[in-house]
Parts: C-alpha cells; structure tokens; sequence
C-alpha cells in the first residue's frame, strides 16, 4: 500500500499543481485586464476635464466621482488649487507647479515626474466656484473608497448627510467592498435612509425595520418626516401598514433617545457634581469642622489654579517636551503647599482674633479675599491665562445617541472621589484628624488633654485651604483661570454644604452630586441660568424643612 | 406741645436735633448754595458733579441705616440687601422707561427699545401701570417689601440664624442676579435700564433736575433716620435688641421673635428699596450688576466701618467708604481693592463698634486709660 501511494502523490501532486497553473493563467490576466481597464477609464475621465465649457467640465468631474476611484482624489484637488494643466503636445492632464519661470510636471495618477515644461506649453484647466462647489462634492464620495477608516467613515457620515442622486449607487457600492464592520453598518444605515423613499414598498419596508433598531436623531427625523403629508393632502408614506411601521419605529427610537439623554443628563450631572464637591470640600471643613465662614475660600481655589499656571510655565521653560504632560500632576501637591500656606497665614493673622464671631468671621476673610484677588490681579493681571490641558486627558469618549463626555470631566470626577476618601480616611485614621474631631467636640477638654488647640486650628484650616488649592488645579482645566475665578464658586459651594449638612463629609459628598444632577435635570425644563435660579430657591425652601441640612449632626456635636 | 410732637421732639437727644439740624441746613441749604449761586471757578463753588455724587452717598446712607436696622438692632445680618435695593431701582427704572415714551432709538411709544429688539410685540403684564409715578411709587416699597416678608417669613419661622441666614441670603441676591442678567426676563437682561430721558416731566439731564433729586435724596434720609430712630427706641425696638442679645431666652419668655424680626426686616427692605428709587434717576442706570453679591457685602462694611447699632454710625460709614472709594478709583484704582480689603480686616478686628465706637471711647477717656494699662502692662 504504502508502494502504491508513492506512485500516486507525485501524479497528483503533478494534477493539482497543473489545476492551478491554468487557473492562474485564467485569474491573472483577467485582474491585471481589469486594472488596465479601470487605468483607461481614469485617464478618459482626467482627460474629459480638460475642455472649455464648464458644462463639460462638472460632467467630467461627476463622471470621475462615478467611477469611484480614489486615484482621482489628486487630480480633483489640483484642480481646484489651480495646478491642474492640458499639455498641448498630446491633450494629457499633469499636475504642473512652477518652478520660478518653468514648470514642473508630474503625473496626477501615478505621481511620476513628467519633466519640465515652459508657460507657453501648458494650459490651466479653469474652475469656477460652482465647479470647486461640485468638486467639493465629489472629493467626498471619493473618500468613500479610501484606505483611511477614519476618512471613509466620515465621507459616509458626509454622504448620507447631504445625499444626491447617485448617492445610493454610491454608497451600495461602497458597501460591497467594505470590510470594516462599524463602516458598513454605517452604509447599510445610509442605504436604508435613502431607500426609504423608493419607490418598491418592499424596499422600503426593508429599510423601515433596519432603521428601527438605531438611535440617532437624524434618522428620528428621517423617519417622521415619512409620516407627514405632502403639500395636496396625501400621505408621503403611501402604504398604511407600512406607515404604522414607522410610526413604531419612531416610538422606538424615542424611547431609546429618552434614555440616551437621561444617561446624559446622569452624566453631566455627576460631572457637575465632582466639580462641586472639589469646591466645596475644603470648605466643609473650615466650615463644617471648624464653623468657620471663609469666604476667602473661593481665592484658595483661584491660587490653586494659578499655581497650577506657573507650574506649567516653569515646565514648559525648563522640562524637555515629553515631560510637559505630567506639570498638571507636580502641580497638585504645589497647589495644596501654595494654598495651605496662605490658609496658616489667614488664620493666623486674622481669624484666630474672631474665633466665636462668625458673622465678623465673614465680613474679615471676604477682605481677605478682595486683597488676594487684587493681588492676584496686579501679579498676572486682570486677563485670563492659559492652562493647557495635557494629551492625556484631552479627548471624548463618546457613548451613543449622540452623548460624549470630554476625558478630563472624567479625570476630574475620579480625582474629586480620590481626594474625598484620602480626606475622609485622614480624618479617620491620622493622629492628626483624632485630634482635630476632639477639638471640634470640646475645645475646652481636648485642650486640658493636652492638644495644642490652637495648633490644630491652624492645621485644620490649612487643611481645608490645601484642598481648595487642590480643587483649583482640577478647575483649572476646565474654567478659565481669572482673578474672579473663586468668586464663581462660592456660592455654589456654601450652598452644598448647608445642604448637605454642616460638618458632615458624607454631606458634602450627597449635597454636591446630588446639587449637579438636579442642576443638569433642570436645565433642559427651564435654561441654564434659570434652572441655576430654581436650584436656589428649592434650596431655600429645603431649609425650611432640614434647616441642619441632609446629615444634621445629632446630639452633642450639634450644638454650639 | 401735642402728644406726637413730643413722641417726635423725644426721639433725638437736645444735641442729637442740633446735629440733625445743622447737617440738615449744610445738606439742604448750603451744598445747593454753593453750586448754583456761587460762580464757577470760586473756591467755594461745588460742582454739579459732586453734587449728584452727595446725591449718591445720601442713598447709600439710606441703605445703610436700612441694614444697621436689622444687623445693629435685631442681628440679621442679611447680605442680600442689594436685592431690594436693586428692586427698588427697577421699579422706578420701569417708570422713567415707560416716560421715554417714542424719544427712544426705535421710536415705539409703549415698547422699550431692548423689547423692540426682542421682537416682543407687546409689553409684559408686569409692566403695566409703571407708566404712572404713583405706581411705580407704590411698587419701590412694596415689591421690596413683599420679598422681605415672603424671604424672612421662610427664614424666621425655621429658625435660620446667623451666618446661616447670611449665606442664603446671598444665595437669594446671586439668584436675582442671575435672573435678571436673562433677557427672556424683560427687564434689559445685561444692560438693564437706562438711557432715561425725564421724571415727573423734568429734565434729567438739567442741573436743577439733578439738585432737586439731591435734596430730595436729603430730605428722605432725615425721614428715613427719625423712622428708623422711632422704631429702635420703641417697645419693640427694645425686644429687637433683646433678640440680638440672646434670641432662644426672648421666645421663651412668650415673646414672638419671629414676628419681630419679619417686621424689622420687611420695613428695612422697604427702605432699601426707597434708597434704590432715589439711586436710579442719579446715576441714570440700573442693571444686574446691583444684584452682585460683592456689593452686598460692602453694604455690611459701610455699617461696621461707621459703627452698627448706632443709625448715626451707619450714615458715617456710607459716607467715609464710598467717598474713600471716589477718590481711590480715580487717584489710584489698583489700591482701591486693597483698601477696601484691608478696611474689611482691619474693622472687625481692631475697632469692631467702627467709627462713632472710636470717637465715644475717646470722648469717655476709655481709649486713654486703656493705651495706659497697655502701656503699663508693658513697662511691667
């Protein structure tokens, strides 16, 4: 057996090898045909542009957007630039470029360099603006058969946006050489929207349920438009059963649609939220800790931003390039020192004079804040500066329906829950935070233990200052960095912590999340600045009700 | 004498009356003197600009003894007075807009031009009636008012003391700020009112017109301080001070706290709203920038600066820092916030009864014997 098998394999062998050898003589030719012939289709379709009439020149410049050959890309862009030229020798289209008084030629298919001509020996193929119009438009299909996804992705999205007649055509084809499966999707989508005006029902309906499952606006739109009537009374959609259809259809991406902008709502809520809380939490404990009212607390945030500036000029002087990314994480801790210091010096000089007189307390650190924002102000000046965000948080991640959310709002949540659990185990866990919650319960004992109370005061509203700083460099990088920057977060943040309940960190953390979601909710009701307005006045009247706020303090801890 | 003349002549101190009558006839009668009768150039003359300038610091004064009403006698410190101030400016704005009538850009005889603009084709509801004097009148005190009673009634009846009520009622001015800058509001949005043509049919641009407001700027703040004066030495006024003292024993020895408090912090923001009545045709603008928070916390410096709990320190103060602020704003602008600041630290701390606390002190010799025991403590 074995005997025989040898025999046989090289006789196969010999069978298949001959098999495919005709099959190559039979495929080869035929592909390199096909490329010869799509070459001469190319260069009859250039050589149509080079004609007087204008008229014949846009049928040209359709014809190549036709012939779906992204080869012609170059040329159309040529032409457009005015480098586009018939030579008169032969009537060939080249790219010409001049070279002070000779031009250089060069292929606009292949590219290949077509030596050199004089001015007498070329001529320009004119386009006027209707021309570049057309062009313009056809540049776009044409990116459709681009080895760039991201290109083609795009030229869908252009497609579909402003469809023509041969759109459809267009984009079928497309959609048989794509082998990008979002893209594809994409076509199919854009296939469907245009079908939806066919005229076979069958067609139609096919397009109805593949529309049915998206959750894009624009297709929303697409699809109630089918539902109105046209101008002499009659449905657009002629078919009834079909027009149920859309009609679901439309309820369908409805629903969805809802809770996309729910999501997103949720979404800049919470981003609101974090930005409140960085502000406010440094202030829950020189308030809610220590009751002291700060309204300097703004300019604590407002120096944290501008340290965060310098820092990243002293980068950008004296670090090499691929270090500049990281200024926004060396300024963290320079922000909190920056604004920590001046919280010592505040208190120091001022507040501990006024400990037991809040309301004095008040009118003393907004002079401290009118000074630091002056101060502010004759040091950078009154303009705003530039805080560049580095690479790696610049972007947006998108998330469907139309929602994207930039990275750095995401960075700035993570960060704001970082520094609220390092505070809150700080507090917990630290010799430091022991002795500052003893102070806050019994000024009177903790001293006679032996606690330096006035030590820790100092400490504790240094504390609450760094972390203002802190807040300050998140803000940085998504407000502008003014002298007036503080100023409009103080409100904001005096008001999360009276909501959330005077010296409770679980407060602050409700108080601001839960302030940003109802803020963002609102506006879409009643506007931005106005649904500002309504979060105000509900807060007032919450009070009524929870004049302690969410987390009152019980017991004890409460009075004083 | 009848009983209410003797209430009246009872108020003021012999001195307190010689004070209010000589202030009185340098206010009235000298400072108009000067400008009109004394030719320019003289010495003495006073110009028409630091007259209506006068006519401004008498309108703060106003809305200083309206806050040294509450955060003197009764503790509520409210740092959303430029809310009534505000309000009481626009509803006499609405007036003088109604007034300009078809002078306007856009000529239309009942639509402001910024309504014109808007496309709006026919005036909001709350609009009406401000084409009469008494009206608009009628709404500087009683929109302010109104507000107070609703604001304070919330407020007082929950208990929000202290700083508590001071942050929401920044909260509340921040929120009309923030309304009022929107157009869709229909009172000018960011510009607000202005580009007033006459009140009562006089000319706002003539100087008698702006003499006649000064003096009578003048003469509402001499009401305004004997109002104010009355009620501080009343029963009530009394109660008032017991409530600054030591609110929870007053509730418990059957008193309403709350009811005393809404009354003086509703009649207080009527006066504040008086105050921006008088300020509007002045300065010949009002827009949300009055809503600013910021300068409803300057309102509580010019009493502290003067010395609260005094009245007569209040109008001091009005006119110390805000004459310090005309002269640091065109002498030196960059140092005015500095001072400013400075005044706000160095007044709670060094000389927490202000100005009238620093002159009694040196007039009862309390200042020298304390400079002595400090001096001697020293030497110890």
């Amino acid at each position: 057996m074995s005997v025989t098998k040898k025999h046989v394999a090289p006789r196969c062998r010999v069978v298949i090898f001959s098999i495919l050898l005709a099959l190559l003589a039979i495929i080869a030719p035929g592909e390199a045909l096909q490329a010869q012939q799509n070459d001469a289709a190319l260069q009859q379709a250039l050589a149509g542009l080079n004609v007087r009439s204008f008229k014949d020149k846009t049928a040209a410049v359709v014809a190549l957007g036709e012939l779906g050959d992204a080869r012609a890309v170059v040329a159309l862009e040529a032409l457009t630039e005015g480098r586009l030229y018939g030579r008169k020798s032969d009537q060939t289209v080249v790219i010409a470029d001049r070279d002070d008084r000779i031009y250089k030629l060069t292929d606009p298919v292949s590219g290949a360099a077509l030596g050199e001509a004089g001015s007498r020996d070329i001529k320009k193929i004119v386009a006027n603006n209707k021309l570049r119009g057309i062009i313009r438009g056809v540049l776009g299909q044409l990116a459709l058969s681009s080895s760039d996804p991201g290109l083609r992705l795009a030229a869908v999205e252009n497609v579909i946006a402003s469809p023509t007649d041969g759109s459809l055509a267009l984009l079928k084809r497309a959609r048989d050489r794509e082998t990008d499966v979002g893209i594809r999707a994409k076509l199919e989508t854009g296939i469907a929207t245009l079908e939806l005006g066919a005229d076979d029902i069958t067609l139609r309906r096919a397009a109805v349920s593949r529309l049915a499952d998206g959750n894009d606006p624009e297709i929303k739109s697409l699809l109630e438009r089918r539902l109105l009537k046209n101008s002499d009374g009659s449905f657009v959609e002629p078919d009834d059963a079909l027009r149920a259809a859309v009609q679901d259809a439309v309820d369908d991406i409805n629903d969805r649609l809802a809770l996309f902008g729910l999501a997103e709502d949720l979404i800049f809520g919470i981003s609101l939220g974090s930005v409140l809380l960085l502000a406010a939490i440094g202030l829950a404990i020189t308030f809610g800790v220590m009751g002291v009212i700060n309204m300097a607390h703004g300019e604590m945030i407002m120096l944290g931003a501008y340290t965060t500036f310098v820092v990243q000029e002293i980068f950008r002087a004296t670090m090499p390039a691929e270090a500049f990314g990281f200024y926004l994480l060396a300024s963290i801790p320079a922000a909190f020192v920056v604004a920590a210091a001046f919280g010592i010096l505040i208190e120091r000089g001022c507040i501990r004079f006024l400990y037991g007189r809040p309301l004095e307390t008040l009118l003393a650190t907004w002079g401290v804040s009118l000074i630091l924002q002056q101060m502010v102000r004759s040091i950078f000046g009154a303009n705003n500066r530039e805080v560049a965000n580095p690479d790696w948080i610049s972007g947006a991640i998108s998330i469907g329906g139309g929602v994207s959310v930039t990275v750095n709002r995401v960075y700035i949540v993570v960060f704001a829950l970082v520094v609220v659990a390092a505070l809150a185990a700080f507090i917990r866990y630290s010799r430091f935070g022991l002795q500052m919650r003893a102070v806050t319960q019994n000024r009177g004992m903790a001293s006679s233990m032996g606690i330096r109370t006035g030590q820790v005061d100092a400490l504790t509203f240094a504390l609450g200052s760094g972390i203002a700083g802190v807040a300050g460099v998140a803000l940085s990088q998504i407000s502008n960095v003014s002298p007036n920057l503080g100023q409009n977060f103080i409100v904001d943040s005096f008001m999360v912590v009276v909501f959330g309940g005077v010296g409770s960190l679980w407060g602050t953390i409700v108080g601001a999340f839960g302030l940003g979601i109802v803020n963002k909710f609102l506006e879409p009701v009643s506007g931005a600045i106005l649904g500002k307005v309504v979060v105000l006045v509900i807060i007032i009247l919450f009070i009524q009700k929870r004049p302690r706020g969410l987390f009152a303090l019980k017991g004890r801890a409460a009075e004083g | 004498m009848g009983p209410i003349s003797r209430r009246l002549f009872a108020l003021e101190s012999r001195k307190g009356w010689a004070a209010i009558a000589v202030l009185m006839v340098v206010g009235l009668f000298v400072v108009p003197f000067l400008n009109l009768a004394v030719p320019e150039g003289s010495f003495f003359h006073i110009s028409t600009f630091w007259v209506a300038t006068l006519g401004k610091y008498l309108c703060f004064a106003i809305l200083a003894l309206a806050l040294d009403l509450i955060w003197g006698y009764a503790g509520i410190l409210s740092l959303g007075h430029g809310a009534f101030f505000g309000l009481g400016g626009y509803a006499m704005g609405m007036y003088m807009m109604r007034q300009i009538g078809d002078r306007s850009v856009y000529g239309n005889p009942d639509l402001p031009d910024f309504m014109v603009f808007l496309n709006w084709d026919s005036l909001p509801w709350y609009w009406f009636g401000f084409d009469q004097f008494w009206f608009a009148a009628l709404m500087v005190v009683l929109v302010p008012g109104l507000l107070a009673f609703v604001f304070g009634w919330l407020a007082f009846r929950s208990r929000i003391t202290g700083v508590y009520f001071s942050i929401i009622s920044q909260a509340m001015v921040f929120a009309f700020m923030l309304a009022f800058f929107r157009n869709e509001m229909g009172f000018g949005g960011n510009n607000g009112l202005t580009d007033f043509k006459d009140i009562l049919g006089f000319d706002l641009s003539r100087d008698t017109t702006k003499i006649g407001l000064y003096v009578v700027s003048a003469i509402a703040l001499v009401l305004v301080y004997l109002i104010c004066r009355a009620v501080v030495s009343s029963k009530l006024g009394r109660l008032l001070i017991a409530v600054r003292d030591a609110e929870s024993r007053v509730r418990f020895l059957g008193y309403s706290v709350t009811n005393a408090k809404l009354f003086v912090f509703t009649l207080s923001a009527m006066l504040a709203g008086i105050a921006g009545a008088l300020y509007v045709p002045q300065v010949g603008i009002i827009n949300p920038g009055e809503f600013s928070p910021a300068k409803s916390i300057e309102m509580a410096i010019w009493v502290a600066v003067g010395g609260r709990g005094t009245l007569f320190g209040a109008i001091v103060g009005a006119f110390t820092v805000n004459g310090a602020r005309t002269y640091f704003t065109g002498a030196a602008p960059e140092i005015w916030l500095f001072f400013l600041g400075a005044l706000f630290i160095l007044v709670t701390l060094v000389m927490p009864k202000g100005l009238v606390g620093v002159y009694r002190s040196i007039r009862s010799g309390e200042m020298r014997d304390a400079i002595l025991r400090r001096i001697r403590r020293v030497d110890v």
